[in-house]
């Protein structure tokens, strides 16, 4: 059964419906881009249609002198519904990108259906190693990164820092244990135990019994969206926070923050990016973000801005001639563009070779909630451990 | 494994089963007596939780909100009686899915559209945080021990109404024979808007006090709902004694299977092996639980019809 998000993203929606009618004057480059927006996670998508829009209104909504046109599809996290609605604009709209994607599994059935269409897939979030290595392609670009890069930074920091006896905490899924693999590549120090919890749990009471009767030096966890606001909160409840360090990856973010606010404080996260990165395109998209949507902006956002501004550069790049594949890809390979993260540049896979930070969660301006800041450096243009499955030179 | 450690893990189960058992109770009376099938029992769990967080930052004051919350949900459960399920008493099991499937579409967008898809902070008052020590080594939330103190003292009135009142012997009467209750001139209509009405506000109690420490988003009543019904189908259909039962039974089969499965199995296995089953068989027992009780008592361990 599908349902329509209502709002302003039904009034979006029908828009791009109707402007989308068989007989188009001018040319347009058009582009589906796949998201969450219906359930629980559809606070996600919000957060990087947001950021297209964002990056529309930067680009004067043209693209090399043509107008753009952006069709939003719901995956409801599904893959066969993403899969469905990525041949609809194919066939239907007749895209020329399609671009989004949270979820790996998502990410694996629509990246081979756009890519073999001859149509360009730009990735905004999902790095599921496949992608990285055997299946990667020539049509396939990522703004994002490699998923198990993020836990690799992670186990870095606490190897140097000399933790040892470490608890690890991951819901039971392919991702948890690719986070979990990730951590493991960098950090070789001792693993007192590894708990994979049910995916969509809310409730960690027993865990966290298990766990203090452990007695850990740190904990490292993976736990997403609603998990991570359950988690912590419990956490903190227990009476761990001041006894057990935590760290964790992809489970303290922008979105969370409000739902949990002083509970995240002290909380070490690693990430590519960040809202206090400072360069002057970051800074020009966080603060137009906070003036148009009213809330700090996140790095699925910072992620989907970063896709659509990709987009523009190849379109630039072959003066609008949409059918240059060739010149296409070569201009997205030079990451021309001015990306929030700063300079970068792309791997043979078509995957980022970039920095990773340490943040904390911080105690932000009076009033205000927590936010997150960058303390130092974890790798400096890091390139993910599958390049080299990739066939591409 | 330490003796502290069983207790605690029993405390645990005990709190997740009077969590169920307050979901479960009205639920349980609603399908009994007037043969409703309600998915959208999780959306007044959702209803709670929001409500008492936002009458709780209205007012300042946690238990004026937990009132005004309670009251709120006990009006959005008799108003959604009496607008959309009065029309659906005589229809098939199938068309009544339906149709509150529908409801829990609209409540978690009217959710989204009043509070946003994001989920929303909501916090105790200070005198319910902190924790209590039980014995030297063991710690305990103390919120979680009020939960455990509200949820059984629930049960006890509800024992009391059903088993000591005259409004009590009408819901039994109606969850053993509808046709004779009605035919001896109770008023039916009312005895079911005022049942529904209190089984939403005991779904909203456990969704308000659930908020402060797990997520209060849109669509958080389907999280749970799947669990409740499994407690209702074995405890059997239409008594609350046996959602008590069945409460209680998952709560504790479920966290003492999270907590000490795979330490059992690698004891038996080798450590790989009982990484891999550890956490899948944990998460099924609830529902391998089910199966045995569907299996072996077809109406549940409590049947409300002898």
């Amino acid at each position: 059964m599908k349902h329509k998000t209502l709002g302003t993203g039904a009034i979006v929606l029908a828009a791009a419906l109707l402007a989308a009618g068989p007989a188009l004057a001018q040319q347009k480059v058009k582009i589906g881009f796949i998201t969450t927006l219906s359930g629980p996670q559809g606070v996600v998508g919000e957060y990087m249609r947001n950021s297209v829009e964002l990056a529309l209104d930067h680009l004067g909504r043209k693209m090399a002198g043509l107008d753009v046109e952006v069709i939003y599809g719901d995956d409801q996290v599904k893959a066969d519904v993403g899969k469905q609605v990525a041949d609809e604009m194919l066939k239907k709209h007749q895209v020329d990108f399609v671009a989004g994607i949270i979820w790996s599994n998502v990410m694996l059935a629509v990246a081979p259906t756009v890519t073999d269409a001859g149509k360009f897939m730009i990735g905004t979030n999902a790095g599921p190693h496949e992608l990285a290595g055997k299946m990667c392609n020539e049509l396939f670009f990522t703004t994002s990164w490699q998923n198990d890069d993020t836990p690799e930074a992670m186990g870095k920091v606490m190897q140097d820092q000399g933790i040892t006896d470490v608890y690890v905490m991951a819901p039971n899924y392919a991702a948890g244990k690719d986070m979990v693999n990730g951590f493991k590549r960098s950090y070789k120090g001792r693993i007192v135990d590894e708990v994979y919890t049910r995916l969509g749990q809310t409730d960690y009471q027993a865990e966290l019994s298990q766990l203090r009767s452990k007695n850990p030096k740190a904990v490292f966890v993976f736990y997403p969206g609603g998990m991570g606001i359950s988690f912590l909160r419990q956490y903190s409840e227990a009476g761990l926070r001041g006894q057990f360090p935590l760290y964790s990856v992809y489970t303290v973010d922008e979105i969370s923050i409000p739902a949990i606010k002083h509970a995240a404080l002290g909380q070490y996260e690693t990430r590519y990016w960040s809202p206090d990165l400072k360069n002057p395109a970051n800074q020009k998209y966080v603060s137009d973000y906070r003036r148009k949507f009213g809330k700090m902006p996140v790095f699925y956002g910072a992620q989907s801005y970063d896709g659509i501004l990709l987009i523009d550069s190849a379109v630039r790049a072959v003066k609008g001639n949409l059918a240059d594949k060739k010149g296409m890809i070569a201009a997205m390979r030079k990451a021309d563009f001015a990306s929030t993260r700063g300079k970068f540049s792309y791997n043979t896979n078509h995957f980022p070779i970039q920095n990773f930070y340490l943040l904390k969660t911080v105690t932000g301006p009076a009033g205000q909630d927590p936010v997150m800041e960058i303390q130092k450096t974890v790798f400096t243009n890091h390139r993910d451990s599958y390049a080299k499955e990739c066939p591409m030179k | 494994m330490n003796l502290f450690l069983v207790l605690e893990q029993t405390l645990n189960g005990l709190q997740l089963g009077v969590m169920l058992f307050l979901m479960a109770a009205g639920l349980t009376l609603v399908f009994g007596i007037m043969n409703l099938v309600n998915l959208a029992h999780g959306s007044f769990y959702m209803v709670g939780a929001y409500l008492a967080t936002y009458f709780y930052q209205a007012t300042g004051s946690y238990l004026l909100g937990v009132l005004l919350a309670l009251a709120g949900t006990l009006v959005v459960g008799v108003a959604v009686e009496l607008v959309a399920l009065r029309t659906l008493y005589d229809r098939g099991h199938l068309d009544q899915v339906l149709a509150t499937f529908g409801l829990i579409l609209f409540f978690n967008e009217l959710a989204a559209i009043l509070w946003g898809r994001a989920a929303i902070y909501t916090t105790l008052p200070d005198y319910l945080t902190g924790h209590v020590e039980l014995f030297a080594g063991l710690r305990y939330p103390l919120y979680r021990l009020v939960i455990i103190a509200v949820g059984l003292a629930v049960a006890g009135l509800l024992w009391f109404v059903v088993a000591r009142t005259r409004l009590g012997m009408l819901i039994r009467a109606g969850a053993s024979n509808r046709a004779m209750v009605a035919a001896l001139g109770v008023n039916v209509r009312l005895l079911y808007t005022l049942v529904f009405g209190f089984g939403a506000a005991l779904a909203g109690l456990a969704g308000l006090m659930s908020g402060p420490i797990h997520v209060v988003q849109p669509g958080m009543g389907e999280l749970i709902l799947i669990e409740v019904l499994v407690v209702i189908v074995i405890g059997g259909i239409g008594s609350i004694r046996g959602a008590l039962a069945g409460a209680l039974i998952v709560g504790m089969a479920d966290t003492l299977g999270r907590a000490f499965v795979r330490p059992m199995l690698a004891t038996v296995l080798s450590p790989s092996a009982a990484d891999a089953a550890g956490p899948a068989l944990a998460s099924m027992l609830i529902y391998l639980l089910m199966a045995i009780v569907l299996a072996l008592k077809p109406q549940g361990l409590f049947p409300a019809r002898a």
